[in-house]
């Protein structure tokens, strides 16, 4: 045993110097500290992106001198080009729902937290998690250099539809290196999120301190463990539809690309290819896409709530896990919803319909198990708290919308328009970012050792919550119009009469976007001047609190932990740490 | 620590001694496997369904396909036939060397990990003879000699490029882990999980071959 | 406190959100097609179900929050436990989307599983960044050949028909407005000669996609006169957003002389 524990220490001693400590760390914590911030970083560029598309829309002819100079082809005189719009929208999605969306919530907490809540001192293979973050870096380097060549980002949207995106420059503008570089870009977050997946998985099924049964693991575990499993499976399949797009575009092969394809009067050498493979291809992946997107925010939310209502969630670990797991599961049938229209078989419609109607059932087994968790509870509204019940708010309204999509035939009136656009803002985009932030006011205090400001941290909230409402139920909700996704300017007759509506969309995206900066200010005058933070400021359950804020090198101090039930116990009124070995006598 | 749980502790040590991660002792794993075979275990998951993918696409472009070149003659399903069984033998010797691990007879172990690798660059080599063949014919990744299908090109390198590149990683894999198993700073699960990779590269070659060669015969 | 203004809040967007629907702020235009009523059913009834879980769901999260916001109370579960929430999830929310589903395809099946009129007017159409163009089969009923190394803007061949050598190709009438005769079967044969497009046209509640290398048929039946916009709505490029033509729905005698104009210009 003596040996053994010496032997722990050598191994985990603290590295030294500064870039082994800070840059090149295989610490989990700084890693996910890593993955954070660059998420943090890539939501404040991808909505300055949205800032610049929405005051485009409301206000064609206002310059912005700094798009000027930040490409004079794309916006001369600061005034943009319609290609340049797509561009901007092409990198807003992609910036958004990769480097953001699917690395906050998934590899930036579960960096940090997961090895934690399992009770181990890393992850399985700290190395690989050390190259999953710098190749995720790479990756998204490379994106944001598409703004610095001279050709600019591409501008075929985040699904990269072929051939638009395969056949080159011959298609316009924005069809240049710009796409190659995304296509390198993404099949490197292909590789990053692969490798990060697998490194998930083993360590919950192999890392968890004794005592730590499946069934007791936190409900945000079991949420990235599910989640790694969906991600597994879709990566790979989108990393090698990145390898054929690149393909296509530098080795001449025509996957996508079909025959007889004439740009400018010239037949194309192309020949054989579908794009429709493309689309399977892309959104075999996309659909689980959302799913890896929404799992670890219903894992947060609901790692969250019995902390701030006092019991435990109804149904236990049980019901909220199950149908997690069904959700991640059915996503993997559904993709031909996203191609309706795309000229598929009709009768394949209907079969992706069912599914796609299907997957409402566990969704909304979990809403009901948030919302009725709340009754005869005893809320207390820290910041943490409030986002978790937005988060359910928005998840309800978003969902709403699927049902209208889930259905080929209103599929076909609303499709492209911007009520889709509304509703996967709402369902994977703003629930998701809704979760991240519970999760960042909640852990703040345990990843820094210091407290956010909870004044700051409410008025973020209220008007994050009443902006995010303002801008998504109108965008949603003039779809119903047939406002058409995706246009750089409003133009056709039936457009011009939302103009006053998409110019309130865009004053109330502009204050969602300010009131961003107050969580920024937050962030950084905690980190800094907070008030120090005790080891378990929110009375919660799990591992993580059960050490020091921040945590040591080793998570534990060399402690060995032992489990003596699930997360969500209660011993009459106080909720019982996983380690302490009372016996349980409320609760599931 | 309270007794107790040291107690607790040391009962768990003398019956599971090896499910110690930093000298903190862990849960039972569901499977019984070491984090090592289990990450590859993932790993073969993830690349399976990366396989699956570019099987798909070559599946879709054939059947879209109006005509589909079927340029393997005989001799170059002969040398298919070939390139199968040496990979399938080094999946034998693989497993002699497994074995061998287990039963810490580190020479054997070493000389059937030899032989294995020597396999793999003789199945590359097959494999890359194979290819220039074909390009000296004129195929290309978008061009059909033939006047059939472009896609054949595309496909062929595609497929049977990315099960190259995974024979040819796995060669130089095998020699890190010689190294390290000489080193001693290698175990016998080292050499299983090196194992379970290569018998899924040759699984996919099972795949490959049919699909790819047996298929486009004339 | 803090619940209370969530709860106001919340209850407040779903009235605002309520009102925008009912009163139809932003709604769909007026049908103009013989299927369309259906799809027009199917969408409201979709939204009668949706509405009220919409309505029902941010009403008892505010009521909750409203309720038990800093209560002093033990907590307590809800009678029963999830049970019933799971029991109500499988029985009513899928009977609702076994019925919308069941109802759906009907409407689905109007537009896609029927065959076309066999006595349906055929027209040609074909976009390309950032246009569509339409083809007449014009009188002898056929339409020529597509050759698309023949497609020269410069000299209007849009098509990359052959008038020199393809007797079918010799009448065919290409426009770039499409004009149909009201209440008369139409057919449409859509491809792409390069990227990806769509025909949208929302009053007849008609969006298809045109797929390079793929020629997709579609078919309806307008049943009002008018001029409507077909708009693209498929990401293809710079000029995506200007990318439409218009649609005249004609009287049948407006229609003839329409042709006869079109075929005078060719």
């Amino acid at each position: 045993m003596a040996e053994t524990m010496a032997h722990a220490v050598a191994h985990h001693a603290p590295p030294q110097g500064f870039i082994r400590k800070y840059v090149f760390s295989i610490d989990h914590k700084v890693i996910g500290i890593q993955y954070t911030t660059l998420s943090l970083v890539a939501a404040f560029v991808g909505m300055a992106l949205s800032w610049a598309m929405r005051i485009h829309l409301a206000w064609p002819d206002m310059r912005l001198p700094i798009l000027g100079w930040l490409s004079p082809n794309g916006a001369p005189g600061g005034l943009m080009t319609p290609e340049y719009y797509l561009s901007l929208m092409t990198m807003h999605g992609t910036i958004m729902a990769f480097f953001v969306l699917t690395a906050a919530p998934f590899a930036g907490f579960g960096n940090f937290m997961l090895p934690i809540q399992v009770g181990a001192a890393d992850m399985a293979f700290p190395r690989l998690n050390m190259a999953s973050f710098w190749v995720t870096f790479t990756g998204f380097l490379l994106a944001c250099a598409t703004f610095f060549i001279p050709d600019g980002p591409p501008l075929s949207g985040w699904t990269a539809y072929a051939p638009l995106s395969a056949v080159g420059s011959v298609a316009g503008p924005g069809q240049g290196w710009g796409q190659n570089l995304w296509g390198l870009s993404i099949a490197l977050f292909c590789v990053a999120s692969l490798l990060g997946s697998l490194n998930f998985i083993v360590t919950v099924l192999d890392l968890r301190t004794k005592g730590l049964k499946m069934s007791r693991l936190p409900l945000s575990t079991w949420a990235w463990f599910i989640d790694a499993w969906v991600s597994l499976l879709a990566f790979a399949v989108l990393l090698p539809t990145c390898l054929l797009l690149v393909l296509d575009r530098l080795g001449g092969t025509s996957f996508f690309i079909p025959g007889g394809l004439v740009f400018n009067d010239q037949l194309q050498p192309h020949s054989g290819g579908s794009p429709l493979l493309f689309q399977h291809l892309f959104w075999f992946f996309g659909h689980p896409e959302v799913y890896i997107i929404i799992l670890p925010a219903f894992g947060l939310v609901s790692h969250i709530m019995p902390t701030f209502i006092g019991k435990p969630l109804v149904g236990g670990w049980k019901v909220i896990t199950f149908s997690e797991i069904a959700v991640g599961t059915l996503s993997f049938v559904v993709w031909g919803h996203h191609m309706f229209v795309s000229g598929m078989s009709p009768y394949m419609a209907m079969v992706f319909s069912v599914p796609t109607l299907f997957i409402t059932i566990p969704s909304v087994i979990a809403v009901l198990v948030w919302v009725f968790s709340l009754y005869g509870a005893n809320i207390r509204f820290d910041t943490p708290m409030l986002y978790s019940l937005g988060f359910i708010s928005l998840f309800i309204t978003g969902g709403i919308g699927g049902f209208f999509l889930a259905q080929p035939s209103t599929d076909s009136y609303l499709h492209a328009t911007s009520f889709v656009v509304g509703h996967f803002h709402f369902t994977m985009g703003l629930s998701a970012i809704f979760a991240t932030f519970a999760g960042f006011y909640y852990w703040f205090p345990k990843m820094f050792g210091r407290m956010m400001n909870e004044k700051l941290g409410k008025l973020h909230f209220w008007l994050s919550f009443i902006g995010v409402y303002c801008v998504f139920i109108t965008m949603q909700l003039t779809g119903m119009s047939g406002a058409v996704r995706r246009y750089s300017a409003l133009v056709d007759d039936f457009m011009v009469p939302l103009i006053p509506a998409y110019r309130f969309m865009t004053i109330a995206a502009l204050l969602l976007g300010a009131a961003q900066f107050i969580f920024l200010y937050n962030v950084i005058w905690s980190r800094f001047k907070g008030p120090k933070a005790p080891d378990n400021p929110w009375g919660a359950t799990t591992l993580e609190w059960d050490t020091t804020s921040p945590p040591p090198f080793d998570n534990f101090g060399g402690r060995q932990l032992v489990v003596h039930h699930g997360p969500m116990e209660y011993d009459g009124d106080e909720s019982l740490m996983q380690t302490s070995p009372e016996p349980s006598i409320a609760g599931t | 620590m309270n007794p107790t749980e040291l107690v607790v502790n040391e009962k768990l040590a003398s019956i599971e001694p090896e499910r110690k991660e930093h000298g903190i002792v862990m849960e039972l794993s569901p499977y019984g496997v070491d984090k090592k075979k289990l990450g590859m275990w993932m790993f073969i998951v993830s690349d399976a369904c990366t396989f699956a993918a570019f099987l798909f696409a070559y599946g879709y472009m054939r059947i879209g396909a109006p005509v589909w070149g079927t340029p393997f003659g005989p001799s170059s399903i002969a040398n298919g036939v070939l390139m199968t069984a040496i990979l399938l033998s080094s999946s034998l010797t693989m497993l002699a060397a497994v074995r061998a691990s287990q039963a810490d007879d580190r020479s054997s172990a070493k000389k059937w990990l030899g032989v294995t690798m020597l396999l793999g660059v003789i199945f590359a080599a097959l494999h890359l003879r194979e290819w220039f063949k074909l390009i000296g014919e004129g195929w290309r990744l978008f061009y059909n000699p033939t006047g059939g299908a472009a896609q054949f090109g595309a496909t062929f390198f595609s497929v049977t490029g990315l099960h190259l590149t995974h024979v040819v990683t796995g060669v130089i894999a095998l020699a890190f882990v010689v190294r390290g198993y000489s080193q001693r700073r290698y175990d016998q699960s080292h050499v299983e999980t090196a194992g379970l990779y290569w018998h899924f590269v040759d699984l996919v070659w099972m795949f490959v071959f049919p699909l790819m060669y047996l298929m486009n015969a004339h | 406190m803090a619940g209370k203004i969530f709860a106001a809040i919340v209850v407040l967007v779903t009235l605002a959100t309520a009102y925008c629907v009912i009163a139809h702020v932003w709604w769909m235009p007026v049908d103009i097609s013989v299927h369309g009523p259906k799809i027009d059913q199917q969408l409201e009834e979709t939204m009668l179900v949706a509405g009220l879980l919409f309505v029902a769901g941010q009403v008892v999260l505010a009521a909750f929050v409203f309720l038990y916001g800093g209560a002093k109370n033990r907590p307590k579960q809800i009678p029963g436990g999830a049970k019933y929430l799971v029991l109500f999830a499988f029985l009513i929310v899928g009977a609702e989307i076994l019925a919308l589903s069941f109802v759906g395809s009907k409407a689905w099946g109007a537009v896609y599983f029927e065959a076309p009129d066999p006595n349906s007017l055929h027209i040609d159409v074909q976009a390309g960044q950032f246009a569509y163009y339409f083809r007449y089969p014009g009188p002898d009923g056929t339409f020529g050949a597509l050759h698309p190394e023949l497609i020269n803007e410069g000299n209007q061949n849009f098509f990359g028909i052959d008038t020199d050598h393809d007797p079918d190709a010799k009448d065919d009438i290409v426009t770039a407005e499409m004009a149909i005769p009201v209440n008369k079967p139409i057919l449409l044969t859509l491809h792409s000669k390069d990227v990806g497009h769509s025909f949208d046209v929302r009053e007849l509640r008609v969006q298809q996609d045109f797929v390079p290398g793929l020629i997709i048929p579609i078919h309806f039946t307008a049943t009002q006169t008018g001029r409507f916009e077909i708009v693209c709505t498929q990401l293809c490029g710079l000029g995506h957003y200007n990318m439409k033509a218009y649609l005249s729905v004609l009287s049948q005698a407006d229609y003839d002389d329409w042709l006869k104009k079109q075929a005078a210009m060719q």
